[in-house]
């Protein structure tokens, strides 16, 4: 709680347009005590000093610097022991109120800049420093998969310094690389197949005395949060508990089942097999074929697998409700069961189309490399999908003798008595042919582990599994582009071919960032600071429990499961597995929910400290609008900059997601006199931008239940809506403003206004 | 000895691999050529596979430096000399002035009434820009530059006086201690005039994929409209040449990685302002990894792009500024002269150190790709390593801050 705060304008960044002199005797006459330094500077950056000067002279612990976004020259403003709040008066201000130049339009302008200044002081009088939420970390990272992902995170863990407990399923070490001791290029010249080291590799971790290696084990349990998870691991058959601090997931793929190749011919001829097993074969030494196509298009086999997906839809739905009633009588006597819903499709298929390009071209070299090039390999494909500099792998292997490549549509595959007969159609040859051959290899479809399995088996109020894998059809990717390792779970990062399709060199990449990710994580842990996106924050949110209902809407809604709760639905914080983004505070009927620089009656005492005038007509209605920080906020300054403004009669409150939105706030807008609120927020739905991930569409879904509330209360529920905005619609976004004005003048006024 | 980390280049790949070790609490500098983080990515309308925009992850990586006092950056500064060893270096920075305050001021009245312009490298030569400007309205630091060389005489009578101006400012040279490095030096489109078979630059409404991410910004030098740049009429036939350089021993030896699912993803700005434009892709192989085949079901959806399996092999100036095309229909076997309103280039990406030197012991191949300096404690991130998308040089970026951890931890 800040007591003592200095106030500073910036004249350089706020401009002509205002009277600040009048706005600094407006705050003294306003706060008295609690501003006791207000001071108006002509160049704010350059008094840097003098701000300092004053925090120690007048022991002030709070400095609201009134000027620019608080987005421009963060790095002037950091005072050391003081919580400093920035009031947005040039791009969300002067720039953005919309005047035309008469006194009225000046009035206007002065309202909101006087209701933005009143805003920033109780911001920061409600406001504490968080004391961070530090625990003890583990420095030991947990790897789950043993494969050529997991080793090498498991070495790079080891050597950054942490132990390292890895948990592989099957008795060996090496997973599928074990079928791959000639492997694609690891390294440049990106040309040619190469040694893959995995004994090398294997033996380093088995010498490593910073590596305890478990093989024929899983994952029982992994509970509890980074920084101090405890693992359960089933060794053959018995458990043992581990203290871990985060988890790399490498738990990599298994092939996809043979019956979507039927109508290419696998499991019905013996000729024809695919790569994961033709690559066992190879590896020792049992291909006696001398003619081998390898098929890369399979456009047979999906559209098989499309049309029988169609044929299982029609046929699915009369039994549907049944088999519903049962389920949920058995789910009222023990609670809902966990069922894993098997993830697997032909689309793994073509996802593989890279990994799966690239191991023709290796397998085609090791055949040859076998056979001194008195075999022919042909590589039959639609698109050689080789993107980047793998290219050179495949022009080098153009060059070889015994491999034959064409592009073709492959129309049927059948058996031909001492041979198989491959049918081409539109190729580059200018003729359609049928190739014979001793064998066909079709591509391997690459099944995430996660798409059959809940692999963590995490002890969570949400369930064992990662949430919506089926978006990702069951790999554990981040819908980021931008930040590939981020999971639903916190302290969990995956890496290798069970976040995506990848050759050994990417995956190889994949366990060096995902090693990085997971350190982080338990060091961010033991200094109670938040991990990505709000990286470095303090803050965490605080339970008053003494006022919760155990109404369960915090634990349910929270988008990356950091709440546990008790048997009574009390929750249970894990402020290591939390991403501060208050979507929980948000869901809180009970408001018991808060952070220390954030909370509910912060926002709700901004809300309540803007001048509504009363009479609508003549004064103008009064909108709040609830901007997320991370993609509206930035946006709303962009228009300002560049001189797009928008209705002076608009108030904007940044918050940390739209999740974060209590309905409470909407109350105390309409019971203040508000005439509308306008939440702006990221595009939600498969393709989200929302950086907390389901914020946005949270926060949709509960104003339906805002509006039913004011519709009851006899409020319009038009009053109340939400838009998505991304950041670069900041010329669209002064549009969408000003229309939801025109609407809410259209209603005429807030039925509660002035009550 | 020291425990800092130095980055060059703050292109996406350099950002991420700054601010990942500084997460795990490494003091770390960032040196960027140019006046304004973000590198490529910046020049970008949109991401594939999502279309979101590139300042949605950009915003967020520059909220964790603003938060974060163990990253500094320079801009307009470049490593000039490197002495010591792995753990031990002392790097020399030159850092050219930027003649504005080290704060920041509103410059945008000022600047629009300037004189004198100059060629935009941002907007790859679409558009002018003035003498003091910021590239972009997300330019981070948010702090305009001035180019003297570009000012008149009248100009610098306008900027005499100003308190936030410095026309005498000298360049700076800085030294820091570091004890590894990550090089992340990025790329750069493949110039244009090379292709001599694909008109050499000279061609009238014929750009680079590039320059269409430009035209499609709702930032760029047209709003975000997309017209063509000799009459801005609209576009109705429109062609993407796939492979103008990549895969090509003459020119670049490799694949670009991102040529293919940037089409695609062009495709889709054109056919969200031109339902009705017809588009067709030349190609030598539609390269969509993994599941990015998604996007290229979406654009297939459509009737209005068609895709030809072939080699275009000339192109020329038509009648009424269009592109006339000679193109070989490799299925068919056809040879086929065709005219399109607006001709996309897919040029790739070539190493900034394709050209460029860094006083660093970094070996390079002969396409450019840094192939080796880990040993010396230096390591190579996103496409000054190979060619990349956004994910994967993220990804890249993460990997390389963990080498230079490793380098750099407990010194």
């Amino acid at each position: 709680m800040a007591t003592r705060i200095g106030v500073y304008f910036d004249q350089q960044n706020i401009g002509g347009g205002l009277d600040v002199a009048a706005m600094a005797e407006q705050v003294r006459g306003k706060w008295g005590d609690l501003t006791p330094v207000v001071k108006v500077m002509p160049v704010l950056a350059a008094a840097v000093e003098e701000i300092q000067a004053d925090v120690d002279a007048a022991k002030l612990d709070g400095v609201l610097v009134c000027g620019a976004s608080p987005r421009r020259d963060w790095d002037q403003y950091r005072f050391s022991g003081v919580q400093v709040e920035r009031v947005n008066l040039r791009e969300q201000c002067v720039q953005a109120c919309k005047t035309d130049g008469s006194a009225s339009s000046a009035t206007l302008l002065a309202l909101m800049a006087q209701d933005y200044v009143n805003m920033g002081v109780v911001k920061l009088q409600k406001s504490e420093v968080p004391e961070p939420a530090a625990i003890a970390g583990v420095r030991r990272i947990l790897v789950v998969g043993g494969g050529w992902t997991g080793l090498t995170a498991a070495a790079q863990a080891s050597q950054t310094g942490y132990e390292v407990v890895l948990v592989e399923k099957s008795p060996a070490l090496g997973g599928k690389a074990v079928n791959m001791p000639r492997t694609s290029p690891l390294k440049a010249p990106w040309t040619s197949i190469q040694d893959s080291g995995l004994e090398a590799k294997i033996a380093g971790i088995k010498n490593d005395g910073n590596i305890t290696v478990h093989t024929k084990a899983t994952v029982a349990k992994l509970e509890g949060q980074p920084g101090e998870f405890t693992a359960t691991i089933m060794v053959d058959g018995a458990e043992q508990t581990i203290p871990v601090g985060a988890v790399v997931l490498a738990t990599g793929w298994v092939p996809m089942q043979g019956s979507y190749l039927e109508s290419m011919g696998l499991g019905k001829l013996p000729q024809v097999t695919h790569m994961a097993e033709f690559g066992v074969m190879l590896r020792d030494g049992n291909v006696k074929a001398r003619r081998v196509a390898f098929v890369l298009d399979t456009t047979l086999a999906e559209e098989e697998a499309a049309a029988a997906y169609a044929r299982a839809a029609n046929d699915e739905q009369p039994e549907a409700p049944a088999a519903k009633a049962g389920e949920q009588a058995e789910e009222e006597l023990e609670g809902p069961v966990f069922v894993k819903e098997d993830l697997e499709s032909y689309k793994h298929l073509r996802y593989s189309n890279t990994v799966n390009s690239v191991a023709a071209l290796r397998m085609a070299n090791v055949f040859c490399d076998q056979n001194n090039d008195a075999v022919q390999a042909f590589i039959i494909y639609k698109d050689m999908m080789i993107p980047g500099i793998l290219e050179r792998f495949y022009k080098e292997s153009q060059n070889r003798l015994g491999i034959m490549m064409t592009k073709a549509d492959v129309t049927a595959i059948q058996d031909a008595g001492s041979h198989v007969s491959v049918s081409c159609e539109n190729t580059l040859l200018g003729l359609d042919f049928d190739l014979d051959v001793d064998m066909v290899v079709l591509p391997t479809g690459l099944v995430p582990t996660t798409a059959k399995d809940a692999v963590m088996q995490f002890a969570y109020r949400q369930g064992p599994d990662f949430p919506d894998l089926e978006l990702f059809d069951g790999f554990t990717d981040s819908n980021y582009i931008c930040f590939p390792y981020e999971t639903r779970r916190t302290g969990v990062y995956a890496a290798g071919c069970v976040r995506q399709p990848m050759t050994m060199d990417a995956c190889e990449e994949d366990a060096y960032g995902a090693v990085l990710k997971a350190i982080q994580c338990v060091e961010s842990a033991d200094h109670g600071v938040a991990v990505h996106p709000r990286s470095g924050d303090t803050s965490y949110p605080v339970f008053n429990f003494v006022r919760c209902t155990q109404c369960k809407r915090c634990t349910e809604e929270c988008p990356f499961g950091a709440l546990d709760d008790d048997e009574k639905g009390t929750p249970k914080p894990n402020p290591a597995r939390c991403r501060r983004c208050g979507t929980c505070f948000g869901a809180c009927p009970e408001r018991v929910i808060s952070f220390a620089n954030y909370n509910i009656d912060q926002i709700g005492s901004m809300i309540r400290e803007v001048q509504v005038p009363k009479d609508f007509r003549k004064e103008g209605p009064r909108i709040l609008i609830l901007a997320c920080e991370n993609d509206a906020y930035p946006a709303l300054d962009m228009a300002g900059m560049r001189n797009k403004p928008w209705s002076p009669y608009a108030r904007i409150i940044p918050v940390r997601c739209l999740g974060s939105v209590n309905a409470i706030w909407v109350s105390d807008a309409m019971s203040k006199g508000f005439d509308g609120v306008m939440l702006l927020g990221c595009k939600y739905g498969d393709d989200y931008q929302c950086h907390f991930i389901k914020g946005s569409e949270i926060c949709n879904r509960r104003k339906e239940n805002i509006a039913e509330t004011l519709n009851r209360l006899g409020v319009e529920p038009e009053r109340v809506d939400q838009f998505e905005v991304a950041i670069d619609e900041y010329d669209k976004v002064p549009g969408i403003i000003d229309a939801f004005v025109a609407r809410i003048t259209a209603l005429g006024p807030n039925p509660f206004k002035g009550m | 000895m020291s425990n800092s980390i130095l980055v060059v280049g703050g292109g996406f790949s350099g950002l991420t691999a700054a601010i990942e070790a500084a997460e795990l609490g490494h003091d770390v500098y960032i040196v960027e050529k140019s006046p304004f983080l973000g590198g490529r990515v910046a020049q970008l309308s949109k991401y594939f596979p999502k279309l979101c925009p590139p300042s949605c992850g950009l915003e967020i990586q520059f909220q964790r430096i603003r938060k974060n006092p163990r990253i500094k950056f320079f801009t307009q500064a470049e490593v000039v000399g490197l002495t010591g060893q792995k753990g031990n270096y002392t790097v020399n920075v030159a850092i050219a002035p930027r003649h504005t305050a080290p704060h920041n001021v509103d410059f945008s009245f000022l600047a629009s009434t300037l004189e004198g312009e100059a060629t935009s490298e941002f907007e790859l030569g679409l558009a002018k820009r003035k003498a003091l400007y910021c590239s972009m309205p997300f330019a981070f630091p948010g702090r305009y530059v001035l180019d003297p060389a570009a000012l008149t005489q009248s100009d610098k009578v306008k900027l005499a006086g100003n308190q936030f101006v410095n026309l005498d400012e000298a360049p700076k040279a800085v030294e820091l201690s570091v004890g590894a490095i990550v090089v992340a030096t990025g790329w750069k489109p493949y110039d244009v005039t090379h292709l001599s078979n694909l008109g050499a630059g000279s061609v009238k409404n014929c750009i680079s994929n590039m320059q269409m991410e430009r035209l499609a910004s709702p930032f760029g030098p047209t709003a975000g409209k997309i017209v063509r740049p000799s009459d801005g009429h609209a576009p109705q036939r429109i062609a993407f040449v796939q492979c103008a350089g990549s895969r090509d021993q003459n020119h670049l030896n490799y694949c670009s990685y991102i040529c293919c699912m940037a089409t695609l993803k062009q495709c889709a700005y054109l056919a969200e302002q031109y339902p009705d434009a017809k588009i067709t892709v030349y190609y030598i192989d539609l390269r969509t990894p993994g599941r990015y085949v998604k996007v290229l079901d979406k654009v297939k959806a459509s009737p209005n792009v068609s895709f030809v399996k072939g080699k275009v092999a000339d192109v020329v100036q038509g009648a009424n500024d269009s592109v006339t095309l000679q193109v070989e229909d490799a299925i068919r076997g056809e040879k086929l002269t065709l005219s399109y309103d607006m001709v996309v280039l897919a040029t790739g990406m070539q190493p900034s150190l394709a050209e460029a030197k860094l006083p660093l012991p970094v070996p390079v191949d002969e396409d450019g790709f840094i192939i080796g300096g880990e040993e010396a404690g230096i390591f190579a991130a996103g496409c000054a390593r190979m060619p990349l998308d956004v994910m994967r040089s993220a990804q890249s970026g993460t990997a390389a801050a963990l080498k230079a951890v490793q380098t750099v931890k407990g010194r």
